[in-house]
């Protein structure tokens, strides 16, 4: 589904990325785990088209999309859940949620697939007028996700969606994420949060200094001295 | 006497908010500070006189015609200019815009001369008695003008889903990218919308104000103290600042001496700036 082959991703002629390659298939949830500074966040931003690689492509469902701008790559079913939430504060939780899909074009459709996302996330229904900028920081993370999700992508990126949550609602997080699977979207995860993030995933990867050092099912990653040392503290 | 002052005052200073709702909204979308946005006044202006001395339309019937116009002008001046200097460092950003505003005001000053020209007999003129108060019909038509465009942007940005995206891109152009929001068009549109303003306000002025080159340096100045007042990147803010700044003008004037109008209003743009620099309210 997604070919990520060989990317180079500097900024200002600094890599951020070396080499970089891997690939999704459909279906999978597929987690790339590392610590702070290893590139996770660049390899989801270039994928979502926000930054463009210097070398190498990526492909997704057969067409290459390295060169697209970033509402192209959304139109394709890409959907990426930034760092931070990066919810529109000033807005409603109803307005941030139809700027989700903004692509789309039917009323109904969307209408339709607000009341999926409103069974998903009952918090957010009773929520819906108020200012997004008002929400806890795990329900700002609930939007973020269901924002995504207004777009109906066919893969789901999301960057660090447990960063600053309290454990609670950190597994929470990682339930929904489960449900949104069984949907039968596709997940790219990126997490500093390894343990988790490697149960959950079909495929793994250990992102160091810009380079996959890495990679297996989520189990064989775990078993690993490099996940249990670097990672996991044991 | 107070009370026709505090009348004028307030008609002006809707007329102020409009200027004001343009630049603040350029400012908001698109992080680049207009100087020429009195430039575009101008135009709007010049605009207005040429149709009603050649064409014989009365500002009334030119203000959709230079509306248009002025929108077209915001775009223009995106495509070719601004888009260029988007990431580039500050201080570029301010000579061109700054570049802009002297180009027009030389170019107005060849093609039309410095000459004062006034729009002498249009439909709107005269005067309403009210309570014994006087008001200019004109003022009048134009503050209602003003009010009226200012609430029409006011309602675009908030409740249609292309506005929603503008204050989506205002807010964070990164994560509204990722919602599939072209921010170019976005910036565009801004312009567009702020050109607009700007040469709606020239059109509703020019049925009582004198017309020349300069005559947008003045407006510009105000606006920016009505921006700063308002909240950079703040509709309602500009809109209650306008008019706050149009009542002190009139009551500085007559208060402390009418030379001191401008510097009153210049000091409460430096207390604010130095006091509460977010200015009344935030963004929008």
């Amino acid at each position: 589904m997604l070919r990520v082959d060989r990317i180079r991703v500097c900024y200002d002629d600094i890599p951020a990325l070396h080499e970089v390659s891997f690939e999704i298939e459909e279906g999978q949830i597929v987690s790339i785990v590392g610590s702070n500074g290893a590139g996770k966040s660049t390899i989801l931003k270039t994928i979502s088209g926000l930054l463009h690689p210097v070398a190498g492509q990526i492909e997704f469902a057969g067409t290459r999309i390295d060169r697209s701008p970033p509402y192209e790559i959304v139109r394709m079913g890409i959907a990426h859940v930034p760092e931070g939430r990066r919810i529109f504060s000033r807005l409603s939780v109803v307005e941030n949620l139809y700027l989700g899909a903004y692509t789309r074009k039917s009323d109904e459709e969307k209408a339709e697939t607000l009341e999926q996302i409103f069974r998903l996330f009952p918090i957010l229904e009773e929520r819906r007028n108020q200012r997004a900028g008002t929400l806890s920081g795990g329900e700002q993370q609930m939007l973020a996700i269901a924002r995504a999700l207004m777009s109906r992508p066919k893969l789901l990126m999301l960057d660090e969606p447990s960063l600053g949550l309290m454990p609670i609602l950190v597994s929470k997080v990682f339930d929904t994420l489960k449900q949104i699977h069984e949907e039968g979207i596709t997940i790219l995860l990126v997490e500093q949060n390894v343990r988790e993030a490697l149960e959950l995933a079909d495929r793994a990867y250990v992102l160091m200094t810009g380079n996959i050092v890495l990679q297996g099912t989520g189990e064989e990653l775990l078993e690993t001295d490099l996940v249990r040392q670097a990672y996991l503290g044991m | 006497m107070l009370s026709q002052l505090l009348i004028s005052g307030f008609l002006m200073g809707l007329i102020f908010s409009l200027v004001a709702v343009g630049l603040t909204l350029i400012w908001g979308v698109v992080e680049i500070v207009n100087f020429a946005h009195g430039a575009f006044l101008m135009l709007g202006m010049y605009a207005t006189y040429w149709l009603y001395r050649l064409l014989s339309i009365d500002p009334l019937f030119a203000l959709p015609i230079c509306t248009i116009l002025l929108f077209f002008v915001g775009i223009v001046t995106y495509r070719l200019m601004i888009r260029r200097v988007l990431t580039a460092p500050m201080v570029a950003q301010i000579f061109s815009t700054f570049g802009l505003m002297v180009f027009l005001e030389n170019m107005a000053h060849f093609l039309w001369s410095s000459d004062y020209r006034l729009i002498k007999e249009p439909l709107v003129h005269g005067r309403l008695e009210v309570f014994g108060l006087f008001i200019s019909k004109p003022q009048l038509v134009a503050a209602a003008g003003a009010m009226v465009a200012t609430g029409l942007v006011y309602w675009f940005v908030t409740r249609t889903q292309t506005g929603r995206a503008l204050q989506a891109t205002a807010e964070d152009k990164e994560a509204a990218a990722l919602m599939g929001i072209n921010s170019d068009r976005m910036f565009a549109l801004a312009w567009g919308i702020g050109g607009a303003c700007a040469g709606a306000a020239g059109v509703l002025l020019a049925n009582f104000y004198f017309i020349f080159p300069k005559v947008g340096d003045i407006f510009n100045l105000t606006a920016f103290v009505v921006v700063a007042l308002g909240g950079f990147g703040s509709i309602p803010g500009a809109f209650i600042a306008g008019i706050i700044i149009g009542l002190v003008q009139v009551l500085g004037g007559h208060l402390v001496a009418p030379a001191f109008k401008s510097v009153i209003v210049f000091i409460i743009y430096l207390v604010v700036v130095i006091a509460r620099p977010q200015g009344l309210f935030g963004k929008f």
